[in-house]
């Protein structure tokens, strides 16, 4: 049986969804941009997906800008709130432990002259809103949050945050990198004040290659793409039709009924992390109180992460490495780090991550190959 | 603007006898590897040389896919003039350098060779005549008979050939005449050169890959596959052998002391080679261990085990520093594959600090531990030996 526990990593294209998308490949195949029928039939998907989104995000369907992925989505956000704001302040603030898509651009400004504050998180991986008080400036352009961290799960209080960034600079943006919440989640920016958000398609069962950036009609971003003026200017390229209804059909689903599935994820997570505190030497990295209900990361102690994922590869369980390490290249965590695990356990994580698709028995599957396994494992230990 | 390409070999040409087999095999690779670029070539023999013809072809892919043949050392190439006229032999030399040198302040000497003893016009003659009519278009160049910078090779044939360049070919000898070895490929940056090196001398190879699995990744089987496909450029089809190792290394640890786990388990690498080596006619064994580079490369550990087979173990990079091994890795273009941070077998147990100076009788004596069961191991390693083709153009 396949055990797919991999799904913040990517996820399986819903049928429907694959089905819907194999139509716009050989029939309604058009480009946007053309005056003929084709054209408008294209269109008309771009159309219908800016209102799925608006209804889920509950904002207007012109706030949302269709992009590669999370990455550019998160690309665009820090790089043209610079770029657009660039002469207010050269100030931004963002976490020890945001994806290398928020990371990245944030270095690279950095070696242009600006400054980044970077919040520190607790051992649970939360930041701390006092700390954020205090780093807030009048030249703050830009605070960047991820909403569900990728590798243990722990959710930040957004609302919280969004609060003391508007009260104390009306003129500073607040960007949420949601991709590993959207459509699992619910994150609504226009009631919390959030005025960039991130998201991607492929973590909730659409194709890969396609995402958006919501950008609240007040705020204003450069482009960073530029070209044929497609998007009105804020995303030029050719529309990827088929995948922007693949991605809108996948949210409609997804988000059809919010609270079911994320019971279910519950469910499922409780059981378990039941089992593995079972396990010995087994801990679980993250928020208890605040942590999404699909990420589970697990240090195993005596066991390398790179093994234990092959290990149970070969039983038909797929996870990630909590960190890929290896003896040529550590590749070590910035979460791990900052929420200051063990050294040990910088490489003996392994991450476990859910769907609402994600079944029992599935669970079951994992919970077995660990038992069979761990022991034998720990059986040839590096000395 | 070049009509053909004169390809010398150096160590063929003096090899007695077999001197037909050296330069038939040669013929039949450089028939071979330009059979995979684009363009219409002849390629035949003449006067200790080979001389390749070439229509319609693609410069830079036929000097690439030259490059590549083992055997020739140097690839000069030829424009060809079918009109013989001593008029048109002075008009093509001053193109020739026209084209082929941007900036002419150079010494030079034009050096005919009258092969075609009917052909009018003395060696001496062509020299003097061609040297004037170079000094006459181009007076910032200037004769220097004893070292000059550029050799201009006029030769006399049934048509004359025209040439001054010599690029560097592989050196070595035309593979296939000198048997099959079995490389130990590892992943690393060392065996790939090693085995680079044996094949350059003419021999063919096959390759052995210990896999671990799950310590082991198959990105890391697919970087070794990548490795082989990229030295088979030059040594032609590699079998390679994938051994699953690790219920042989897993016994190793449970058996014997921690610290000589490397060296046992390197000399039931060379035993299982060595078996590989006599199942399938291979006639020696070759690594790219290098004295001290590593605790396992002591002489003390070669030593320990180079004891554990009975055929040759060539190892061409035994005198190479790390730095030379580099520089050739990025030469063959594997350096970058071999960087690629996946575990391989050598290093999931490696102990903290390993045997640096073992002790032979010490080894032995620590693997009597292991009499229980290994013989099945290794037999049963043998017997699920998977055998991958890398690198033959039938496969795409």
């Amino acid at each position: 049986m396949e055990c797919y526990l991999d799904n913040s990593a990517t996820t399986k294209v819903l049928p429907e969804v694959a089905e819907l998308m194999h139509k716009l490949f050989l029939e309604d195949y058009g480009n946007t941009s053309s005056l003929h029928n084709k054209g408008f039939e294209a269109e008309k998907y771009i159309r219908e997906a800016r209102d799925t989104f608006s209804k889920i995000l509950k904002c207007s369907p012109n706030e949302i800008v269709f992009t590669s992925g999370g990455t550019e989505s998160n690309n665009t956000a820090i790089i043209g709130t610079a770029l657009h704001y660039g002469s207010r302040g050269h100030h931004m603030i963002t976490t020890r432990i945001e994806h290398a898509a928020v990371g990245a651009p944030m270095k690279f400004l950095e070696s242009r002259g600006y400054e980044i504050d970077y919040l520190d998180v607790d051992s649970t991986g939360r930041i701390d809103l006092e700390q954020l008080k205090s780093l807030m400036r009048d030249d703050t352009i830009l605070v960047s949050i991820m909403h569900v961290n990728n590798e243990i799960g722990t959710v930040q209080p957004i609302e919280e945050a969004a609060k003391i960034i508007h009260e104390m600079n009306p003129n500073c943006l607040f960007h949420v990198d949601d991709i590993q919440g959207f459509g699992k989640l619910p994150l609504l920016p226009k009631k919390l004040g959030i005025d960039l958000l991130s998201a991607s398609s492929h973590k909730i069962h659409g194709p890969k290659g396609v995402g958006f950036l919501f950008i609240d009609e007040r705020a204003h971003v450069s482009p960073i793409i530029l070209g044929g003026g497609h998007q009105g200017g804020m995303r030029s390229g050719t529309e990827n039709v088929p995948g922007v209804a693949g991605f809108a059909l996948a949210a409609k689903i997804m988000t059809d009924d919010y609270d079911a599935n994320l019971a279910h994820m519950k469910e499922i997570h409780d059981y378990f992390t039941g089992e593995l505190g079972k396990i010995e030497g087994v801990t679980i990295n993250g928020s208890k109180e605040y942590g999404a209900p699909y990420i589970v990361s697990v240090t195993v102690k005596d066991v390398r992460a790179e093994v234990l994922l092959h290990a149970l590869e070969e039983k038909g369980v797929y996870v990630s490495a909590g960190s890929a390490c290896s003896s040529n290249k550590p590749a070590v965590s910035a979460t791990l780090k900052a929420i200051d695990v063990p050294k040990y356990a910088l490489d003996s994580t392994v991450r476990f991550s859910f769907s609402p698709n994600t079944t029992m028995e599935e669970i079951d599957t994992a919970v077995k190959a660990l038992n069979e396994l761990l022991p034998f494992l720990r059986k040839f230990k590096r000395k | 603007m070049f009509q053909a390409f004169l390809l010398k070999y150096a160590e063929v040409g003096v090899k007695g006898k077999n001197r037909y087999v050296f330069e038939d095999a040669l013929v039949r690779h450089v028939k071979k590897h330009l059979s995979k670029v684009t363009g219409n070539f002849n390629v035949s023999r003449i006067n200790g040389r080979i001389f390749v013809e070439a229509t319609d072809y693609d410069y830079d892919e036929t000097v690439d896919a030259l490059q590549h043949v083992f055997g020739i050392v140097g690839i000069s190439p030829v424009r060809v003039l079918e009109d013989m006229e001593e008029d048109t032999v002075l008009k093509a030399s001053v193109e020739f350098i026209r084209d082929n040198y941007e900036d002419k302040h150079f010494s030079f000497k034009v050096d005919t060779r009258r092969a075609n003893k009917s052909y009018p016009i003395p060696s001496m003659t062509m020299d003097a005549n061609v040297g004037a009519a170079l000094l006459d278009a181009f007076p910032e160049m200037h004769v220097d008979v004893h070292k000059p910078e550029v050799r201009l090779h006029i030769e006399v044939r049934e048509s004359i050939f025209m040439y001054s360049k010599t690029i560097k070919g592989a050196g070595g000898l035309p593979l296939g005449t000198n048997g099959r070895a079995l490389l130990l490929l590892s992943g690393g940056i060392d065996s790939p050169v090693a085995g680079y090196m044996v094949s350059r001398r003419g021999v063919e190879l096959d390759a052995v890959y210990f896999n671990a699995p799950p310590y082991t990744s198959e990105r890391a089987k697919q970087k070794v596959m990548d490795l082989a496909r990229i030295v088979s450029k030059w040594t032609g089809p590699i079998n390679l052998h994938i051994i699953n190792f690790t219920d042989i290394q897993l016994y190793i640890y449970e058996k014997c002391p921690h610290d000589e786990l490397t060296i046992i388990m390197r000399r039931y690498m060379m035993r299982i080679a060595e078996q590989i080596a006599k199942n399938n006619d291979l006639l020696g064994l070759i690594t790219g261990e290098s004295i001290g580079q590593v605790a396992s490369q002591t002489m003390k550990s070669l030593f320990c085990t180079n004891d554990a087979c009975s055929i040759p173990v060539y190892r061409p990079l035994i005198g190479f520093d790390k730095q030379d091994i580099i520089d050739w890795s990025e030469k063959l273009g594997t350096y970058e594959t071999s960087i690629l941070p996946y575990e391989d077998c050598c290093t999931i147990f490696v102990a903290k600090h390993p045997v640096t100076k073992p002790n032979l009788n010490i080894i032995k004596a620590s693997e009597q531990n292991l009499n229980e069961k290994i013989d099945e191991l290794v037999q049963t390693a043998l017997d699920t030996d998977e055998v991958i083709r890398i690198g033959d153009e039938t496969e795409q």
